[in-house]
């Protein structure tokens, strides 16, 4: 393992990725702008803001993960478990007895649970020694299982205005949710760059041995980063599912991982950690929407965007591995 | 000179205790089983159990080259989807043509896998991650998202659904011969050592001249084999092939590695444990299918994954405790 990945980025550098990143972002509007028809239009925005929101909030959950040399597999059931419990809590009893505390209850509970989803991911890891991939496998798996086993695998539907703010509520006429995930990345790019818990994130994905001989925190920290990434993607499910109005147990962040990783990889996150572009991940997230939808419009099939977005991962990461060598 | 040829069994047993482990459990299943239902014991049961998870080893048998030399192949459950969709094409043409046709193309994704680890140094678990995605796609396109019906006047459906001689189903033969002589590759060839080798230390391997590159293109070709092979399995077992089959089949395989005792971080491991490991998951999935059938417990197609993803959490508690005692035997 080599682990001479450098913690301070060479300014040059940097600016040369978020151009790449640019470049494509600038080529895919071009594009669009000349092909895809009705592109240009307000309603587009709407829709590929709302998309982007729920892959960016995720990404940016990833990229601490990533940023730390670890990896997420877990977040699309962690959405699924989040999202099946919000209206299970607003449709109980309890949630239609109180509608105001209901809702709040419908809020934070799924996200406190989420939060929980992170601490046993991120104990596997950093208590018990087990690899990132193998170790958010097991969530992966039964995290849907339980959110299939809370709803009998049913689809829960319900009309609840105050919830579903979240999902198509609009501040200065743009989605909610935009808002909320570019508040998130000021908050996280701060705590990333202000305080002593993100530079040693960053030290400890680094080089994590000489973070924790320099008496860094280094279970903490790594314990910390699955959680905000779990919360996050508990986040994500529940804006998912006041878009809809209704809860799909099965569906809800679906291969959410991989847009995740991709989002976070084409925003300049290093697989190998040390690095947590916050912002980047925003870009990337926009990127992998942006081209979902070119396929989409310009009416490619479903099987071959899948094959589109293979072929974006394999770029990203050959690219970047060829920087790094 | 005594004592290095003489069999000393404790020694066998603390040098194994992985392996011991996986087969004790594995036969007090068994007699578990025997004691408690009926038919646990029928024919009937045995040859349709070896039967249906004969592709569940295999997938695992190339799982463990890749484990071991410390990559992982998240690409075989959808590499056997596309493999059956090629098979069940082929099925006209006969088994064989189809099950070579179907094993060349599981070979030619595990190529693109080795290509993407070897050549353009991806991460192996992004590598095969994306041809995942690529295969599922393939699979697809090329079935129009439908289930293929084989052609069930040749002689393709024979191997998934008829017995050798009588007794043993063809899968689980061929099977058992891919495993043996794995098993002789593993511990009896440069190739075999070289893959353990590097999953113990890749640069050393390198260093020591071993032929790392080629070990490497092995082990993610054999694992695309072995799930073209499972792919031909599940086309003419269940008479199509299906481009959404294969989901969670290498969370199957993965676990069924390390179930026989397999270092997920690579350099030990064993043939014949990780069959055990197959055998094993698919027994508590047959136990759990008996129970259902006696009324003791009822839980519905959800509860499997939870059950699924617990067993694996226990699995890996286990490992990381061997991984702590290999780990303080080597220092």
């Amino acid at each position: 393992m080599d682990q001479t990945v450098s913690i301070e980025k060479p300014p040059a550098r940097l600016g040369s990725r978020i151009h790449g990143g640019l470049l494509a972002l600038v080529l895919l509007l071009v594009f669009n702008a000349l092909v895809t028809p009705n592109f240009l239009q307000l309603q587009t925005l709407f829709v590929n803001i709302s998309q982007v929101a729920t892959i960016a909030i995720v990404a940016m959950g990833m990229t601490l993960v990533i940023a730390t040399g670890g990896i997420d597999l877990s977040v699309g059931a962690v959405m699924a478990l989040a999202g099946a419990l919000a209206p299970l809590i607003f449709l109980s009893e309890f949630g239609v007895a109180y509608p105001a505390l209901g809702v709040a209850v419908a809020f934070i509970l799924p996200l406190i649970v989420a939060g929980f989803c992170g601490l046993f991911n991120g104990a596997m890891v950093a208590v018990l020694g087990i690899q990132p991939i193998i170790a958010t496998l097991i969530l992966f798996i039964s995290g849907r299982g339980i959110a299939q086993v809370l709803t009998n695998g049913n689809l829960q539907t319900f009309s609840n205005p105050a919830f579903s703010y979240l999902g198509t509520g609009k501040i200065l006429g743009l989605p909610f949710q935009g808002w909320l995930a570019l508040a998130i990345a000021c908050v996280l790019f701060l705590t990333i760059t202000r305080t002593t818990w993100g530079r040693y994130l960053l030290a400890v994905g680094g080089n994590e041995r000489a973070a924790f001989l320099s008496g860094g925190p280094v279970r903490r920290v790594k314990i910390g980063a699955y959680v905000i990434c779990a919360v996050l993607s508990g986040l994500a499910g529940l804006i998912v599912v006041a878009i809809n109005s209704a809860s799909d147990a099965a569906r809800n962040g679906n291969l959410m991982e991989l847009d995740a990783i991709a989002a976070a990889v084409v925003g300049g996150a290093l697989l190998q950690g040390g690095r947590a572009p916050i912002f980047g991940a925003i870009l990337g997230a926009i990127i992998i929407q942006l081209v979902k939808y070119t396929l989409l419009a310009n009416g490619v099939e479903d099987e071959v965007a899948l094959i589109a977005k293979a072929l974006i991962i394999v770029a990203a990461v050959w690219i970047q591995q060829r920087r790094k060598a | 000179m005594l004592d290095e040829s003489a069999f000393d069994l404790r020694r066998m047993l603390q040098r194994n205790s992985a392996s011991v482990t996986v087969w004790a459990v594995l036969f007090a299943l068994i007699v578990f089983g025997l004691l408690r239902y009926e038919n646990f014991g029928s024919a009937y049961n045995i040859t349709s159990f070896l039967n249906y998870n004969a592709m569940f080893i295999a997938i695992a048998l190339g799982m463990c080259f890749v484990i071991m030399t410390g990559g992982i192949d998240l690409s075989v459950g959808s590499v056997a989807a596309f493999t059956s969709v090629v098979a069940a094409y082929l099925s006209p043409y006969g088994i064989q043509v189809a099950l070579p046709g179907a094993i060349a193309a599981g070979l030619a994704f595990g190529a693109i896998n080795a290509f993407f680890v070897i050549v353009l140094h991806i991460p192996p678990f992004i590598a095969t991650l994306a041809t995942m995605l690529g295969a599922k796609g393939g699979a697809l396109v090329i079935s129009g998202a439908q289930t293929i019906s084989v052609d069930w006047t040749s002689n393709f459906t024979k191997l998934g659904m008829e017995n050798a001689a009588g007794i043993l189903p063809w899968t689980i033969l061929i099977v058992g011969v891919l495993a043996v002589a794995l098993w002789i590759i593993l511990e009896k060839t440069t190739i075999g050592r070289t893959v353990l080798a590097i999953g113990g230390s890749e640069d050393a391997s390198a260093l020591m001249g071993l032929k790392v590159n080629r070990a490497k293109a092995f082990v993610y070709i054999l694992s695309g084999g072995c799930a073209g092979l499972a792919g031909v399995f599940l086309a003419s077992g269940f008479g199509a092939g299906q481009p959404l089959e294969g989901i969670g089949w290498e969370l199957s395989a993965i676990a069924s590695v390390v179930v026989g005792g397999t270092l997920l971080t690579g350099g030990l491991g064993s043939v014949p444990a990780t069959v055990a490991g197959a055998l094993l998951l698919g027994l508590v999935f047959n136990i759990l299918n008996f129970e259902n059938g006696r009324g003791t417990i009822s839980f519905s197609a959800y509860w499997q994954m939870v059950i699924r993803g617990g067993f694996l959490f226990v699995v890996i508690l286990f490992q990381a405790r061997l991984m702590a005692r290999h780990q303080k035997a080597a220092a």
